[in-house]
């Protein structure tokens, strides 16, 4: 009697331990309940997509859906490499990705150094609340507003001939020029939006530093050169080494509503060409093969570079 | 002091300069775009406009509100911003609130939802999937598929976790249940940070225009956004075919000039309230533990 008792009570504290989810579950369960819209959210609108993915490996026709096209393994994905308009769509990409990532890496962190360096408060602040502010107007906003002032008969091309007598320049027509401006429009956006971060290391840096610099009697140019940077430097690598995913990301709301026919040389890009190749032109497996080819290449970067910056800085984003 | 030396002065006036520089070029263009729309429309055809109305008129604005495509696509904006940034703000705080404790497969979960911002299933499976549950042409395409944000979650989770666990510790031995603590607690005190990224959730949701026109295939459903893209930027695209004249009598800049304006205002009448949280909040995100 007594050891089935106890065989029981054994049995009994077996099963626990083989299912711990019971208790946890009568403890927590409010907890598996709030995180329940969120993930039915995630499942439906990010990871049944996911699924759909298999259309790359199919010639897709929507009449037929996925269950019934023709499966043709990795014809798709070779077909990239053949297309002359793909390939330049990914040397575009790349170029013009790279070319915003070094930009908005620089021009942050000097603009952040020149203005720690205003003392006027209410100047600094008032700079400060206008180059924020591009950051959060939309493209189609901004592409509006170009497409008036950088056009043939715009107030810029009106300056420039009177002043240097220059021909009229096509900025958004122009394949030579197409990227320059993207570029530069795309640094004029986001440049003050980037300094926020360096502001605040810039703020956080002990004062006595700079005096004790100051008293070894270094200018102020030997202070940014051996006080500022090296205290903004953890902050560099991480943003640095995070920007690394983005290098396959041109910016597919600006390109698209500042590019046209004329452009498509050196302004097309792996989202705009998605988009045309498919939901124009009905090429939906092809044009899927092209966005995972992008989107796997963005993963293992982005799971390369949160690598690094948690070695190099101890970054972790949750 | 270093600032007293010549070099540091000739520095800081070039400095004050390029400044200054920087900060008026982010904000004349917008100048520009409210003077051309009170200006008439041959003072703006004419290139006489910069930043001061010439020949001040109303027009443009007139004729904007009396434009029933306008007003109606203002109105799904208003409506999507409401609700979508409403069903964003409750499924991201539930969400931060769980996950800011700590319970048996809270990793795994914060893995499932972390795993969407690294990878995404693309343009086309997304269209599809919206059009085979019939969204298409609805509300719910543009309220629905963004509404869990991993990244916003995170930041409402870490604000969650400043939170002393004392006040939760005291509300259990009152016998208050999660959902008492979560309503009665945890969300008034974060109010703040949920103010800072519901902010960011309105203006995303006003400024979104890609999937108003990738969803609405009848431009009466498109959002303010959508339609203004349409209006400002394949407009402009079909103009340079045309010839001089055609293009001039097509261009009606002062009208677009105030389309755009009055699509602008909502974020410029916000931001303010933005700035003053948002470097606040960003920095409160980078801090972790």
């Amino acid at each position: 009697m007594n050891t089935q008792t106890n065989e029981m009570r054994l049995d009994k504290l077996l099963r626990a331990k083989k299912n711990p989810w019971k208790k946890e579950i009568q403890k927590n369960w409010p907890l598996y309940i709030l995180c329940l819209p969120a993930l039915v959210c995630v499942l439906i609108f990010s990871y049944s997509p996911m699924v759909g993915l298999v259309m790359a490996f199919q010639n897709y026709k929507p009449w037929l859906g996925i269950t019934g096209s023709d499966w043709i393994s990795l014809d798709n994905f070779s077909r990239i490499f053949q297309y002359q308009e793909s390939i330049q769509a990914i040397i575009n990409t790349l170029i013009i990705a790279v070319a915003k990532i070094i930009a908005g890496i620089i021009v942050p962190i000097v603009m952040a150094i020149l203005l720690s360096e205003i003392r006027h408060v209410g100047l600094k602040k008032s700079i400060q609340t206008l180059v924020y502010l591009p950051h959060f107007l939309s493209w189609v906003t901004i592409a509006g507003i170009m497409i008036d002032i950088l056009g043939l008969d715009g107030g810029i091309n009106h300056v420039l001939t009177n002043l240097f007598g220059t021909k009229p320049i096509f900025f958004l027509g122009d394949p030579s020029l197409f990227r320059p401006t993207v570029i530069l429009s795309d640094l004029w956006k986001n440049f003050g939006f980037g300094m926020i971060v360096y502001l605040a290391t810039i703020t956080g840096i002990d004062p006595s530093y700079y005096e004790a610099a100051e008293i070894d009697g270094a200018n102020r140019w030997q202070q940014i050169r051996h006080v500022t940077l090296p205290s903004m430097l953890p902050m560099i690598i991480v943003i640095a080494t995070l920007s690394l995913g983005s290098i396959l990301d041109a910016g597919f709301d600006q390109i698209f509503n500042l590019y046209n026919p004329l452009v498509y040389s050196t302004g097309d890009i792996i989202d705009t060409y998605v988009y045309r190749s498919s939901l124009l032109n009905g090429q939906y497996g092809f044009g899927t093969a092209v966005g995972l080819f992008k989107s796997g290449i963005s993963f293992v970067l982005i799971v390369i570079s949160y690598r690094i910056a948690y070695k190099l800085a101890n970054y972790k984003i949750f | 002091m270093y600032y007293k030396s010549r070099g540091y002065k000739i520095f800081s006036i070039f400095n004050h300069i390029l400044l200054v520089l920087a900060a008026l070029s982010c904000f004349l263009p917008l100048l520009h775009l409210l003077a051309q729309s009170f200006s008439s429309k041959a003072a703006v055809n004419g290139n006489l406009v910069s930043f001061w109305p010439v020949d001040f008129t109303a027009d443009a604005y007139a004729k904007t509100f009396r434009n029933s495509n306008f007003t109606g696509s203002m109105l799904i904006s208003v409506v999507r911003t409401v609700l979508g940034t409403l069903i964003s703000m409750f499924v991201i705080t539930t969400a931060g609130y769980a996950l800011s404790k700590n319970f048996r497969g809270r990793n795994v979960l914060m893995w499932i939802f972390v795993f969407t911002m690294l990878f995404s299933g693309g343009l086309i499976p997304s269209y599809i999937l919206i059009t085979s549950l019939g969204m298409k042409d609805t509300m719910w395409a543009l309220v629905l598929p963004g509404a869990f944000g991993a990244y916003n979650m995170i930041l409402i989770m870490n604000f969650f976790k400043t939170i002393p666990k004392a006040l939760e510790e005291a509300a259990f031995i009152d016998g208050a249940s999660f959902f008492a603590i979560f309503q009665k607690i945890y969300l008034p005190l974060s109010l703040p940070g949920l103010a800072t990224v519901g902010l960011f959730i309105m203006v995303g949701h006003w400024n979104s225009w890609f999937d108003g026109i990738l969803y609405m295939s009848n431009t009466d459903n498109y959002p303010l956004a959508s339609f203004l893209q349409t209006v400002v930027v394949q407009g402009s695209a079909q103009n340079m075919a045309l010839t001089q004249s055609e293009a001039e009598a097509m261009s009606e800049q002062s009208l677009k000039a105030a389309q755009i304006f009055i699509s602008t205002l909502p974020i410029i009448l916000v931001y303010p309230f933005l700035q003053r949280y948002f470097v606040k909040g960003i920095v409160l995100g980078a801090v972790k533990e």
